[in-house]
Parts: structure tokens; sequence; C-alpha cells
């Protein structure tokens, strides 16, 4: 990029290309030097050009050498571990095959045709579905009220923020045990906060609804920081004489948040609103620390059958049907990302 | 003015017990895994421990692997997140500054990945690694996680923004590629560098269902994954111990956390400014 954008020369007659790297153009031409470094870096020659001389098909393919030396690794590993999975789970799904089995049969799409008759289906979809719902609308809602609150310039705010946030950075696993001990009926300290209220602690770790009620929490808390933080990036976009010019024409402040804060943080959002439900689809950690997705099935979402069937149960063909249909949802809510990124209102 | 300071103690309120509450977990966490038996299991219950019963940790020691937990996890997170931001600054390089047809293609091709939750991947990687005979290895752990999409798009985004004069003069000097990019870029871009090393390295230390499904043997395990083992052993019956191992995994992420607080959530909440 930065190679072509030298200011164009006077169209010389012999010079089509501006770049100076090659050793027979170059007027600062460089002493031969026998490091290591310096011979890789003559290998990586800076090249540029779109003539079509020899010359320039030399440069070509010296760039061609030096892209795939620098990207090629990268790029390798994403088509080896992740393209590569990506297609061969599509072909999984149509066999039946056990995890370290040598023998697999097709059957077409069979195993999509199960997932989707299976009573458990419901269940995992319903939990999902909730799951979902729950921790995004509730982190949504809470991220807003908190980031509104920090965005006031109160003494100690950036305590709470740094308090607020620090569980974001925490291993979900160690945090799942962590919350584990705070729901425990009798000993748990929330029992004994929910006991100031007199009310009785449910029986949180084996009554259902209460094991996805304890998971949802435990979401929420965790990520409750990235989302203030967001909204609060976004706060501060928010031109203050906008607020200013409200307050002068006597907005009140619920006004002002309602006509004006709310409508221009609606790409904040947005944004928040497809990334929490990427990673609330993908969330497996929290699950596995508190209930591995039981009692009875109560707390497995589509991630966690995924594993279960694939690594517990070993039916990895029918686990890939399930990894395809949860693929399909995220890119569902991707695609409604880009498709609304694009229109998306850009207030500045 | 008075009316101003009462108006403000409201909100102030509400920000301290907010803040009570979102930290009164990691407090709990720290203080019940300085707490006895005794102590933990007795009701009305006791808020701190009479003296530092620190024979939970000794448990801990005791009943796992702790130290090769711990080593494994420092072995992981150096090394994958260390390749992980080589691997994602020559590839950004690469895509801004070396120039080459299809190049968009190749960044598409990167960038896309982002979308491809890496749970689709597990069954057809778990395969390919046990056939390698990786299962229960490093590079088992590692490399399948290695390669860089975010990492990759923003230092592209970064690099776009750098100015060309110096690269210029650095080209004109002889400087090739492998130079220019160490010497020059990587030095004008280090906010940028370590905002996604912090990230890759708190992604790396707390990375769970990949080391889980390929590590079964406690002379691999990451630090989460022992926490697994642990909670297997000791099941819920002493909490004591289970807290200890806890505190031992999440402190060291909350230290450099604590330390290094503005780059790391600066590169945790760079998708929000730059998608």
């Amino acid at each position: 990029m930065t190679l072509t954008t030298r200011p164009p020369r006077p169209p010389a007659t012999e010079a089509p290309d501006s770049s100076p790297a090659l050793g027979q153009t170059d007027p600062h031409q460089r002493p031969a030097r026998a490091g290591l470094t310096e011979r890789f870096a003559t290998l990586l020659a800076p090249v540029t050009g779109r003539d079509l001389g020899p010359l320039a098909r030399r440069r070509r393919r010296t760039g061609w050498v030096a892209f795939i030396a620098l990207a090629g690794p990268n790029i390798a590993l994403l088509l080896m571990f992740v393209y590569r999975p990506l297609l061969q789970s599509l072909y999984l799904s149509t066999l039946q095959w056990n995890l370290g089995s040598s023998v697999a049969r097709f059957v077409g799409l069979g195993n999509y045709v199960e997932w989707f008759t299976a009573p458990s289906t419901r269940q995992v979809l319903t939990t999902t579905g909730i799951f979902t719902v729950a921790t995004v609308g509730g982190a949504l809602v809470l991220g807003l009220g908190l980031a509104l609150l920090l965005n006031r310039p109160l003494p100690g705010r950036d305590i709470a923020r740094t308090v607020a946030f620090a569980p974001y950075v925490l291993s979900g696993l160690a945090v799942g045990i962590l919350w584990l001990f705070i729901f425990d009926p009798r000993y748990g300290l929330l029992s004994v906060v929910l006991g100031w209220f007199s009310v009785a602690s449910p029986q949180w770790y084996t009554d259902p609804p209460w094991p996805l009620v304890m998971i949802v929490v435990v979401y929420l808390w965790k990520n409750l920081g990235y989302v203030t933080l967001i909204y609060l990036a976004g706060m501060q976009a928010i031109p203050q004489d906008l607020r200013d010019a409200a307050a002068l024409d006597g907005a009140s402040p619920a006004r002002t948040l309602r006509s004006i804060v709310l409508p221009l943080l609606a790409p904040t959002t947005f944004f928040l609103l497809v990334t929490m439900i990427l990673s609330s689809l993908q969330s497996f950690d929290i699950i596995q620390g508190m209930t591995k997705g039981g009692p009875v099935g109560s707390t497995t979402t589509l991630m966690y059958q995924i594993y279960q069937e694939g690594f517990v149960n070993g039916r990895a063909g029918y686990a890939s049907a399930g990894a395809t249909v949860l693929f399909l949802l995220l890119l569902a809510v991707t695609g409604l990302q880009m498709r609304f990124v694009e229109r998306k209102v850009h207030y500045a | 003015m008075s009316t101003l300071r009462r108006l403000s103690v409201v909100p102030w309120l509400s920000m301290v017990v907010a803040t009570l509450v979102l930290g009164a977990p990691l407090v709990w966490m720290v203080l019940a895994s300085l707490k006895s038996p005794q102590e933990l299991y007795s009701l009305p219950l006791r808020w701190l421990p009479a003296s530092a019963y620190v024979q939970n940790y000794a448990d801990v020691v005791a009943t796992i692997p702790i130290g090769r937990f711990m080593l494994n996890s420092i072995v992981v997170t150096v090394v994958g997140a260390g390749l992980k931001v080589a691997l994602g600054l020559t590839c950004a390089y690469a895509l801004v500054f070396v120039d080459v047809p299809f190049k968009k293609v190749a960044f598409g091709l990167v960038i896309a990945t982002l979308m491809i939750p890496p749970q689709i991947t597990i069954i057809p990687n778990y395969t390919l690694v046990a056939s390698l005979g990786w299962l229960n290895t490093y590079q088992g752990i590692i490399v399948p996680g290695l390669a860089s999409a975010f990492g990759t798009f923003l230092f592209r985004q970064h690099f776009l923004g750098l100015p060309t004069s110096v690269l210029e003069a650095a080209e004109l000097d002889g400087a090739g590629h492998w130079r220019r990019l160490w010497r020059f870029v990587v030095p004008m871009s280090l906010p940028t560098v370590a905002a996604v090393a912090l990230v890759s390295v708190v992604t790396e230390w707390n990375d769970y269902l990949w080391p889980f499904l390929v590590v079964d043997n406690a002379s691999h395990m990451t630090l989460p994954v022992g926490l697994t083992l642990l909670q297997n052993i000791d099941g819920m019956t002493s909490w004591g111990v289970l807290l200890a191992a806890t505190v031992i995994v999440t402190l060291p992420i909350l230290a450099v956390f604590l330390v290094l607080q503005r780059r790391l959530v600066a590169g945790l909440t760079a998708g929000a400014v730059t998608g």
C-alpha cells in the first residue's frame, strides 16, 4: 500500500516502475553483508509494479516469495485448523460414526432428521433460547444502567470500573466453581443474603429451573463489565453540547436519556447485541464448571449438547450435525450484523 | 450547591452498592480459601477466618500436581501467545506492505475465520491431533489454536495508519521487508502489539475446552483443566481446598489485569471500536 502511494515521478521513458528496490535499479545499493537476517531481508526485498516487462515479472515473483514467507504460515494454519475442519465437520455430519471408531456408515441427512425429531432437541433449544435471551437482555440492560452511572463524575468511579471489569478476564471454569460455593443452599453467601430478606434459598443445584437461573447470573456477572465499558465508550462519543442543548430546552434527564442518549447509542447497542448473542451461544466453561448440563439436561445448551454427544457419548457424526445447526445460527446472527451495519445510522 | 451535592449522593451510593455486589464474590473466594472446614461449615456464617488457614493450599499441593499445572499453563500461554502475535504481525505486514495481486482475497480468507466458531472445528481437529499422536502434548494444545485472525485484523488496521514516509526512507536505505517489519513497523506499533499480546495471554491462560479435550494425563494439564481434575477428586466436600485452587488459577491473570489494565482493556474492547 505504502509503496504504491509514493508521489508519481515524471513519466520517464525507461522507468515504468518507481520501485528502487531491486539491486539493478537501486541507487542506494546495499553493501553485501553475510548475516542471516540480511540474507532473509534480501529475499524479502520490496517489490511493486504492475507492468509486464521481464523485470517486473521477476519483481512480482519476489513479491510472492515475500508474501508467502510472511503471510503463509498464518494462512496455512487457518486453512489447516479452521477451514479444513469446517468442511470435514459438514462431511462427518452425514456419517453414523463414533469417535475413534474405524467404521463409519453414510447416512445422508439421517443425523439431521434424528436431531430435529429427537425429544431432547426441544428441551435443548428451549434452554438455549432462555439462556441466550436472559444473558443478552440482562447484560445489555444492567450494563447500560451501570454505564450511565459510571459516566457521571463520581468519586471512585475508576475503582468501580476496575471491579466491574475484573471478572471478564477470569477463567470461566474457575468463576463457575467460585459461584457454585456462593450458591450453596446451606453454607453459601447467597443463602445468607437471601436470609436477610427472609427468603429461603432455593435448591440451586438440583431443582429446575434454578440451575439455569444460577448459570445466567454467573454469566451476567462475568460479562457485565465488558458491556459497561463498551457502553461507556459509546457515551463518551456523544457530544456534550447535544445534552447541554437539551437541558437548555428544559428536557428532564429522563427525557434526554430517552430522546438523545439512547438513540445515539443505537449502533453500540446493536454491536453489543450481536457480540453477546455470539458469545452466549458458544458458552461452555461456566456450564462445565457448575452443572455439566444437568440436572436431567435442564442446563444443556446446544453448545453443551455438541460436546456431550461428541465426546461423552462418542457420537461424532450426530454431534457434527448439531454443530452445523449451531454454525448456521451463528452465521445468521453475523449476517444480520453485516446487513445492518451497512445501513446503520451513523450519528457523529 | 448543596442540592447538587445531595443529588449526586444517590448515584454515588448506587455505584458503591454495585461495586460491593460485583466485587464480593472475588473477596469471598479469597476469604473462603483461608478458612478452616469448621469455619466454612458453620451457621451462622463466619465472615472472616480466625487465622489464615493455609492448610487448604497445602492440601491442593498434596492432591494434584499444581506446580506442574502452573508450569504447563505458563508454557502454553507464553509460547502460544508469543507465536500468535508473531504470526499476526508477519501476516498483517504482508497484507499491508507487500504488493501482490489477490491480497484482498487473502485478507478475506483471514477475516472470515472470525465468523467460524471454534466449536464446529473441535471434532475434526481432535481427530487430526489424535492421528498425529499429539494427544497429551504441548503442540497438541497449542498448534490448532495458533493462527491469528483477530490479531492480524487489528495489526492491519494499525499498519494502514502508519506514516509512509518512515517506511519509504527505510526502503530507500535498502531495508528489506523483514528488517522493515521488526525495526520500523513493530516499534511504531507497540501499543497495539501490547494490547493484542495481553489479550492472547488472557485467552490462552483461560482456555479450557480444547486443552480439556486433548489432555487427560496430569503431566500436560493446564490450570483450568487441573481444576476440573480436583473438582472430580474432591467433589463438593472440601470447598476450602477447591477454592484455594481457584485462587491459584485466577490470581495471576487478576494481577496482570490490575497492573496492565489500560492496555488489556483496550485490546479486549478493540473489536467494538474498529468493527
